[in-house]
């Protein structure tokens, strides 16, 4: 593709490589360790579900059973295969019998090695065969109903009661919806489990429980065989049970899912180790299912300016980007994000907007980009806030964005009405469709604004990609350099919940997911 | 018949009953679009003008209906409102003081303060949403007017998203604030009443509630449901760090809290 923006490849490929090298940097780290999630997801992953008398669920009940009696640096996989052989049980009843007394999982005798990992391998392979398989369903609705143009149409349902949301987003489905997204109930993030069955009560969102997303996929595929396309899903794979939710999206074919490296750190003071070890299962488990990540860069320019700070986001693109491959992701499944936050006062600043938009597309090309709606600019008028997501909505088309998640005339006001999802929708189509190939068209401008603009971001996050490099991200976040926000190395939520592993370790789903199957996502 | 063209003035505006106005005085015109939970057709139609006449609305008329796709079918209408107010009876609480400039501020605190105004803001309980608390602190600002950060005079700490009621007023002590600011957007089902009203409860058991100048703001919230939760002040929408700033200096001043 040549460039419009007259990009130097130089200069992106020399930003991409320290990105590259700040991300393998952490490697050794991040695979030297694990978490408390980490093993609950695979505790999940070979058949624990399920809660106790108090709600507590039964992965959390098997994993502090483990970490109580010193044992988390084997794995959960190690103990669950030991207790397997020891007591012909399957894991879901061994989870019930710690629950109930019966087993202290750790004080078992050793059994043989070979046995313990043939033991849960045997099941890992069934739980990958089950993955593998509604990667192949969803592929196989694609081929037959098809799916909508991109950039898709995506919208979020917020309204706490799952049923609830099944109502809207089925109608938003039969309004033109690709995508719909169950936003969490908010402080979700910051609980170190998964609640358990179908909600009805949540604060600004939903829970996200595996019941949950097996409703709305349901619900979904009801109406996307009915309007004749897939409708996907999205949730979020974001703060203390990243891999978790990974693992139950991945069961219940979940097709989107957000899933930073660091906004969990940045924004929600997760701890740093803590994060980029959730991270990074969290991620194979969605590569292997096939699960487009989003990433959360348009929330730096919530909090810092769109114009200042788009370097920022650019460098975090290809810091996304890297850890994503490392573990597996491919570029059509890296739905990178950015947003259209700039200050509608600010003269050509749609100029601007389009520059960065541009860049983004020709830095990342495979790339499904996800393009966030302006919120901080968003007042309460209703009339011109429609119009901020009509110009939204041209740049889209414009530059090639692969997901739009749709903005509302009623941002600042309130959770969506079913009424207000329906506009925007009306909106994204009418522009989508009228100026559908105006990208292809338009050339801009030797050395215009535009071009500019694109590589002087483009020069600014090389630099600081470079800076990066030579300081490592641990050092980079603990002084404040990312997003403006300081983060101690030990500080923040969770860390508790990370050990260094023990040579025994095992977690089977790494090389089953990663390992061979590699060729087959890169299809 | 007179050929005057007649002038709307003032005057001819009884305060006492207003209503609407489209493009001519007392026309009582109000559009309106809201969704019905029946299918589109022209019993639906039926139904929002129905409903319209019960809110007070004469000539109610649908311009535009469509089917939303679950049975339930969304309306504009444009009507004519029969109700009036008496606007020369209206009282509304407000922050009543004159509000200051960053300049001002900075210069007020230098003459009447004479030491740094310490302010610590946060988004609390289960609320992530820094975009209010950012744009009242932090260096940059927003649309245009600097943040308390840029504060000459003031030690300004943004303690960010989530932050537990305890841990504020921990901090609080910790720093001896002079003004404790807590920003609320997520208002859905009322999330936000229980949780500001903890912090009043928990600031008064530790005694330090005289001691400090107590704000709350986001998107929902009004200087009126401020006070009668135990704030000092609300600032809602289109409030800016100055205002905040302002309202502060005056406290301290106001309260010998110097």
């Amino acid at each position: 593709m040549k460039s419009k923006l007259n990009l130097n490849p130089e200069a992106i490929s020399s930003a991409r490589n320290a990105a590259k090298n700040i991300a393998s940097e952490t490697q050794g780290f991040i695979d030297r360790h694990t978490t408390v999630t980490v093993e609950r997801t695979v505790a999940r992953l070979l058949g624990v579900d399920g809660v106790d008398e108090i709600e507590k669920p039964l992965p959390n009940v098997l994993v502090d059973n483990i970490k109580e009696g010193g044992g988390l640096a084997q794995g959960a996989a190690f103990w669950i295969g030991n207790a397997m052989v020891n007591t012909g049980l399957n894991p879901q009843e061994i989870a019930e019998k710690i629950n109930s007394g019966e087993i202290d999982i750790t004080k078992l005798p050793i059994a043989d090695n070979d046995e313990i990992f043939a033991k849960v391998n045997g099941i890992a392979k069934e739980t990958t065969d089950t993955i593998r398989g509604n990667r192949d369903k969803r592929q196989e609705y694609i081929d037959t109903i098809g799916e909508g143009p991109k950039p898709y149409l995506y919208v979020i349902v917020a309204t706490g009661n799952i049923y609830e949301d099944i109502t809207q987003a089925q109608a938003a489905g039969r309004q033109g919806a690709d995508i719909v997204a169950v936003i969490r109930t908010t402080a979700q993030s910051l609980l170190d489990y998964v609640p358990y069955g179908p909600t009805t009560e949540g604060f600004g969102g939903t829970y996200a429980t595996q019941e949950n997303f097996r409703l709305m996929r349901k619900a979904l595929d009801e109406v996307g065989e009915e309007v004749g396309k897939y409708i996907r899903l999205c949730n979020y794979c974001s703060g203390l049970c990243m891999p978790e939710i990974a693992a139950m999206g991945a069961l219940e074919r979940l097709d989107v899912m957000l899933n930073d490296a660091l906004y969990g750190i940045l924004f929600r003071d997760i701890n740093m180790q803590r994060t980029l070890v959730d991270q990074y299962f969290s991620r194979i488990i969605n590569g292997f299912a096939g699960i487009i990540i989003n990433t959360g860069e348009d929330n730096y320019l919530t909090t810092s300016d769109a114009v200042e700070e788009a370097h920022t986001v650019l460098a975090s693109q290809f810091i996304n980007e890297q850890y994503a491959l490392l573990a597996g992701i491919p570029e059509e499944q890296m739905g990178l994000g950015h947003a259209f936050e700039m200050n509608p006062k600010i003269e050509n600043g749609f100029l601007l907007e389009l520059a960065q938009a541009q860049m983004t597309r020709e830095i990342f090309p495979n790339a499904p980009l996800k393009y966030m709606p302006p919120t901080k600019f968003k007042t309460g008028n209703i009339f011109k806030g429609h119009v901020q997501d009509t110009l939204f909505n041209m740049i889209s088309i414009w530059t090639g964005q692969g997901i739009q998640l749709l903005g509302m005339l009623t941002e600042a006001i309130h959770t969506p009405f079913l009424q207000d999802r329906m506009l925007s929708i009306e909106n994204a189509k009418y522009v989508f469709n009228n100026a559908r190939d105006l990208g292809s068209e338009i050339e801009f401008k030797e050395d215009g604004m535009i071009q500019q603009r694109a590589q002087s971001v483009l020069k600014d996050a090389e630099v600081m990609l470079k800076d990066i490099e030579k300081e490592g991200i641990f050092s980079t976040i603990q002084q404040g350099k990312f997003g403006g926000v300081k983060r101690p190395f030990d500080g923040g939520k969770g860390l508790d919940g990370v050990v260094e592993k023990s040579d025994g370790y095992i977690n089977p789903f790494i090389a089953l997911m990663l390992g061979g199957e590699k060729e087959c996502l890169q299809k | 018949m007179s050929a005057k063209i007649m002038e709307i003035t003032k005057d001819d505006i009884d305060l006492t009953k207003v209503k609407p106005y489209g493009d001519t005085l007392n026309d009582g015109k109000m559009q309106l679009s809201f969704t019905l939970p029946i299918p589109y057709g022209d019993e639906a139609d039926e139904a929002a003008k129905q409903l319209a006449r019960k809110m007070g609305f004469s000539e109610p008329s649908v311009v535009y209906s469509s089917d939303l796709g679950v049975g339930y079918t969304f309306f504009t209408m444009y009507g004519n409102v029969n109700h009036t107010v008496d606007y020369t009876a209206i009282e509304v609480p407000k922050v009543d003081v004159e509000f200051m400039d960053k300049y001002g501020v900075e210069d007020y605190i230098k003459e009447n303060i004479k030491r740094d105004v310490v302010i610590i803001g946060a988004c609390t309980g289960s609320d992530a949403h820094t975009v209010g608390i950012d744009a009242i602190m932090n260096m940059k600002g927003f649309d245009g007017h600097y943040g308390l950060e840029r504060y000459k005079g003031v030690e300004a700490i943004n303690l960010g998203s989530q932050v537990p009621n305890e841990d504020l007023v921990a901090k609080a002590i910790e720093l001896k604030a002079d003004a404790i600011l807590v920003s609320q957007v997520v208002t859905q089902k009322d999330v936000h009443i229980p949780n500001l009203t903890q912090l009043v409860e928990l600031m008064e058991a530790e005694g330090i509630r005289d001691k400090v100048v107590l704000i709350c703001g986001g998107p929902r919230l009004s200087h009126e449901i401020a006070q009668e939760l135990g704030y000092d002040a609300g600032f809602g929408p289109g409030s800016f760090a100055n205002h905040v700033a302002t309202f502060v200096v005056n406290q301290i001043v106001d309260r010998k809290l110097v």
